[in-house]
């Protein structure tokens, strides 16, 4: 801390482009970026905490209600979102080595893929919520199931025992947490496309990809709390 | 602190460059765990469902944090504020479970007493 200006000083010979002058080297900068950005990771674990706190007490006080309820989610579009959303972590990782090699048509096709399997995600989840509404499987006291015989969609209520008291709350806790894990998604979306025309302009290199990597590193705790989200809402039992 | 970071010679200002093979190793490995927890959750386990679902998503978990993320090869001090936000996290969930049933004897009463009026 004695001569913060150290680096400034050597100025304009080799002062790198995108150093900000209260850094001392890119590394430094580098270094500080991220831990920011695991503290903001650590206030969203802490975010969704509150809700997943909700799911176990009222899974502790209720657990009627969620092997009766769970029946009414499609296993099937669940265990495809989590592929999908695997995927396009796996996408994003590989998007930040091709960054770090200097590959700049790889990150752009990789950030155009993982934009793409986000797409895919939130459309799957649109048919999975209109599906809900279509047969009045809302929250609290808007549960109010539309029998249809033969709709695998809606299982009747004799097939898994009396429907039990409440089951709203499962679907209350259900579209919460599906909901605020699907404005990540959202917002993660706006910052990979705004990171894919960075990249496509060629903002990025091995000495500068900053960027790509903090995105990186929200898009896997997206995918994160998903791996959490599948089995907790559609994986309850047989 | 700003040159000793300054000062740090060659090797370690590069950044860890994962290989690609273990990025698809590990998506593989998280394809085939998705798989098995789907499988799992077709046999009735009674509670082991909810701790064997809970202890696959968390060694996936464990792997999007550790190679994705980077933690492995990551400065320590990142991995630690993680392991400390779960920590709150931990204690956030146990401490309002302890009495999360307590209250359900009064709910109950509560009720009765409605249907009664």
């Amino acid at each position: 801390m004695t001569e913060p200006h150290a680096a400034l000083a050597a100025q304009p010979a080799d002062h790198p482009p995108h150093l900000a002058h209260h850094f001392d080297t890119l590394r430094q900068q580098f270094e500080a970026g991220k831990l920011g950005m695991w503290l903001f990771l650590v206030t969203e674990i802490l975010f969704f905490g509150g809700l997943f706190c909700a799911y176990a007490v009222y899974r502790a006080i209720h657990p009627e209600i969620f092997v009766f309820a769970h029946h009414y989610l499609d296993k099937n579009l669940g265990a495809v979102n989590t592929a999908v959303l695997i995927f396009s972590s796996l996408t994003m990782a590989w998007a930040v080595r091709c960054a770090q090699l200097n590959q700049r048509r790889g990150l752009v096709a990789c950030l155009a893929v993982t934009l793409v399997c986000a797409g895919v995600f939130l459309g799957v989840k649109y048919v999975e919520y209109s599906q809900k509404w279509q047969h009045g499987l809302l929250w609290a006291g808007w549960f109010k199931p539309v029998d249809e015989p033969g709709d695998p969609a809606n299982a009747p209520s004799g097939e898994h025992g009396e429907q039990p008291r409440d089951v709203g709350i499962f679907f209350s806790i259900y579209f919460l947490m599906t909901g605020l894990h699907g404005l990540h998604v959202v917002g993660g979306m706006g910052v990979i496309a705004w990171i894919l025309v960075l990249a496509a302009r060629g903002r990025f290199s091995s000495q500068y990809y900053a960027p790509v990597d903090f995105t990186a590193l929200y898009w896997h705790l997206v995918d994160l709390i998903w791996i959490f989200l599948f089995p907790l809402l559609y994986l309850i039992g047989p | 602190m700003n040159h000793r970071l300054a000062a740090e010679p060659g090797p370690d200002r590069a950044p860890h460059v994962v290989p690609l093979g273990v990025l698809l190793a590990v998506f593989a490995a998280l394809i085939f765990l998705t798989c098995v927890t789907v499988w799992v959750a077709g046999i009735d386990l009674g509670e082991w469902n909810l701790f064997g679902a809970l202890a696959i998503a968390t060694v996936k978990a464990a792997l999007v944090a550790l190679y994705f993320m980077h933690l492995r090869y990551d400065s320590p001090f990142n991995a630690l504020l993680f392991v400390t936000g779960l920590a709150f996290l931990a204690l956030f969930l146990g401490l309002t479970l302890l009495d999360a049933v307590a209250y359900q004897p009064d709910i109950e009463t509560f009720r009765e007493a409605a249907k009664a009026r």
